[in-house]
Order: structure tokens, then C-alpha cells, then sequence
């Protein structure tokens, strides 16, 4: 921690939080872990409220729990600055940029598509998101082929079959995967255990 | 009800999608278009390619842009509230138990099986989108592919794998050759 770093009154905090969530989710595009970047670049090198491992393991943390990664990020980071209340006012910072503007959009939605030019313009750009999709599938099934472990690659290709040529639930699939992760981490904790 | 309905439709999004970034489309995909007739293919496809537009996460966008249309303003708040829900339960007690014991190996252990499957559901998720761009919705032929569509995918799967173009200007770029090839051809 920063010792000439004035003290602030714990609304002035509070206020810092929200405004710094608010600024930070309604200008990150992309979205995931490029929000962890810019929190660590306001809370630990502006702030000096958290601290780089504490902000590292934040965001193993938040990568690795349900959710959206910007989400999980406000939680931790709301908790550590402020305990409950700290982890509402990140919260709610971080979810009002996207809601507003979705709400926006929203609204003017059934009269934009139904507009011809503008239908072809969301028509190409449907293009190009199926491309982003695979760009990003292909980075993450390379990641995966590249550990060369037997079971990772055979859980990608049945989860595949699975969904697309089964229909099993999507819910169904992610749930045996965890099931599957769960008894083998335990049997590893049993192996070490045993050495 | 269609409060009720929302809530746990997004609910459920939260709850099962780890991993971040795309890992929550196929889930949407699942309870909006598949289990609940509140979009089309065609609709969601639009919702994909407007979160990717704006800022945010994809469920949050997602949850706000399906409320709004189902029942308006309060559906909009009650699908959010439902999306983080089990984020705001889940990792308040994943924070407290890091900070009693610092490990969090098993957590990764679950997650590094998760992770190939999330890939392969995302893979799924993103070929309907390409059908549908392919296809426009129809059987899977020959004669309906729409060459247009068609080839933006082939440029902006190109400039984005080999050459690295940043994803949100590779589909402007799309968007206007969609709008301007689309204007031109029928007229030669």
C-alpha cells in the first residue's frame, strides 16, 4: 500500500469504485479478460487499493467461476475494497454501461431491421461475426490440441458430436465435463497424497 | 410468469457458463431460441453481432436485449438480475474460501476439463451462424447459398486468422461490402 496516498472517508471510496466501474466497463470492447487489464491498471497502479498477486489470483478467480469474467472481476475487486457493499456498488457499476446501451439499441431494433439498408449492413456483418466465432475457436481448439493430452482432446470432440450431431443438452454436457473434472482432480489429490 | 421464465432461463446461463468471452452464447442460443420462441436464428444472430458491437459482456447485452423485447424494462432488470445471480452467490464464496486457504487447484482442475468442451459448444454455436449466413435460413443447398455472404466469411476469416485485423473493423468491413455488394449485384 501506498503510504502518501491521502485517506479517503468511505464515501469518497465508495464513490471511486463505482465511477472507476462504470468508466471502465462502458469502454471495454471485447470484453472478458480485457477488462481484468484495465481493473488492474486503475486498482493496483492508480489506486494502490489491491495488490498485484491479490489481482492476478483475482483473476484466475473470476476466469475460473460461472459468469461473465467482467462480472466475476467486480465481485472480487467490490469485496476487497469494500466488503458487501463495496461488491454492489462494483456490480452495479460494471452492468449499467451495457444494460443502457442494449436498452437503447433495443428499442430502436424492430424498426432498424425491418429498414432495408440497414438490414444489409447487419446481413454483412453477420458475415464477419461468424468469422470472428471461428477466428476464436480455432485460437482456443489449437490451445487445447496443443497440450496433446488424450483426454482433453477426446472431451472437445465428443462434447462436438454431442451437441451438434446429438442434440444432448448443452447444460447436460457442461455438467458431466465438471462431474468428469471433479472425480479426476480428487483422484490426483489421492495420488499426491499417496507420495 | 414471464418474469419467472426469464429469471430462470438466465439464471441458468449464469450457472453454466464458465470460461468467459463466447462460453455463454451456446447457452443462450439454447434457452432463447431453442426451449423459449423468443428470438429467431435470425434475431439472435443480430444480438450476436450487436454484443459484439457494443461493450460488455455477451450474457449482460444478451440478457438485457431478450428482457426488453419479452416484457419491456422490468424484464430487461429481472433477466440481468438472473445472469448474475449465481456470480454474485458463487464467487462471494469462492472469494471467501481463497482467502482461507489460497488454493484453488482443484477449481482449475474442473476447469481445465471444462475447457475443451466449452470450445467445442462455441464451435457449435458459431456454425448455426454461418448457416444462417450461408444459407439465409434455408435447407442447406447448393442454390440457396448466398455467394455474398459467402465470401465476406472466406476475406474476413483470412484477414482475421492470417493477418491479424482487429475483430470489431473486420466486420464493419463486412457490414459495408454486405451493404454495397448487395445494392450492386442485383442491379447488373
Amino acid at each position: 500500500m501506498d503510504q502518501q496516498q491521502q485517506p479517503m472517508t468511505r464515501a469518497a471510496r465508495l464513490r471511486a469504485l463505482f465511477l472507476s466501474t462504470l468508466y471502465i466497463s462502458a469502454f471495454t470492447f471485447g470484453g472478458g479478460f480485457v477488462i481484468v487489464t484495465f481493473m488492474k491498471r486503475k486498482f493496483v497502479d492508480e489506486l494502490h487499493w489491491i495488490d498485484e498477486q491479490e489481482m492476478l489470483d483475482m483473476a484466475a478467480l473470476a476466469q475460473s467461476s460461472p459468469g461473465a469474467i467482467a462480472v466475476n472481476a467486480a465481485i472480487l475487486v467490490g469485496w476487497n475494497v469494500d466488503g458487501l457493499l463495496g461488491m454492489i456498488v462494483a456490480v452495479t457499476g460494471t452492468i449499467i454501461p451495457p444494460m443502457v446501451i442494449l436498452s437503447v439499441i433495443s428499442f430502436f431494433y424492430a424498426a432498424f431491421a425491418s429498414n432495408v439498408y440497414v438490414a444489409l449492413v447487419l446481413k454483412g456483418m453477420q458475415a464477419g461475426v461468424a468469422a470472428v466465432i471461428l477466428d476464436v475457436v480455432c485460437g482456443l481448439g489449437g490451445n487445447v490440441l496443443k497440450t496433446k493430452s488424450v483426454v482433453y482432446i477426446a472431451l472437445m470432440v465428443l462434447a462436438f458430436v454431442a451437441s451438434f450431431f446429438f442434440d444432448v443438452n448443452v447444460i447436460l454436457i457442461i455438467l458431466a465435463a465438471a462431474a468428469f473434472g471433479v472425480v479426476r482432480a480428487l483422484f490426483q489429490l489421492k495420488k499426491e497424497a499417496r507420495q | 410468469m414471464i418474469y419467472l421464465q426469464l429469471f430462470i432461463s438466465f439464471l441458468q446461463v449464469g450457472l453454466f457458463s464458465v470460461g468467459g468471452g463466447y462460453a455463454a452464447m451456446p447457452l443462450i442460443q439454447n434457452q432463447v431460441v431453442e426451449l423459449h420462441p423468443w428470438l429467431t436464428l435470425q434475431e439472435f444472430t443480430d444480438l450476436i453481432t450487436i454484443a459484439e458491437m457494443t461493450p460488455g459482456p455477451i450474457a449482460v447485452n444478451s440478457a438485457t436485449f431478450v428482457g426488453i423485447r419479452i416484457a419491456g424494462i422490468p424484464g430487461a432488470i429481472i433477466a440481468t438480475l438472473g445472469c448474475i445471480t449465481p456470480a454474485l452467490i458463487l464467487v462471494s464464496l469462492l472469494a471467501y474460501v481463497y482467502k482461507k486457504y489460497r488454493d484453488i487447484s482443484v477449481l482449475q482442475n474442473v476447469l481445465a476439463c471444462l475447457r475443451p468442451v466449452v470450445v467445442a459448444l462455441i464451435l457449435g454455436a458459431g456454425l448455426s451462424i454461418l448457416s444462417m449466413v450461408l444459407f439465409d435460413g434455408q435447407a442447406p443447398t447448393l442454390n440457396a447459398v448466398d455467394w455474398i455472404g459467402a465470401g465476406s466469411f472466406v476475406v474476413a476469416f483470412i484477414l482475421l486468422r492470417k493477418f491479424k485485423w482487429n475483430p470489431i473493423l473486420t466486420m464493419c468491413l463486412c457490414g459495408a461490402a454486405g451493404l454495397v455488394l448487395n445494392l450492386l449485384i442485383p442491379a447488373v
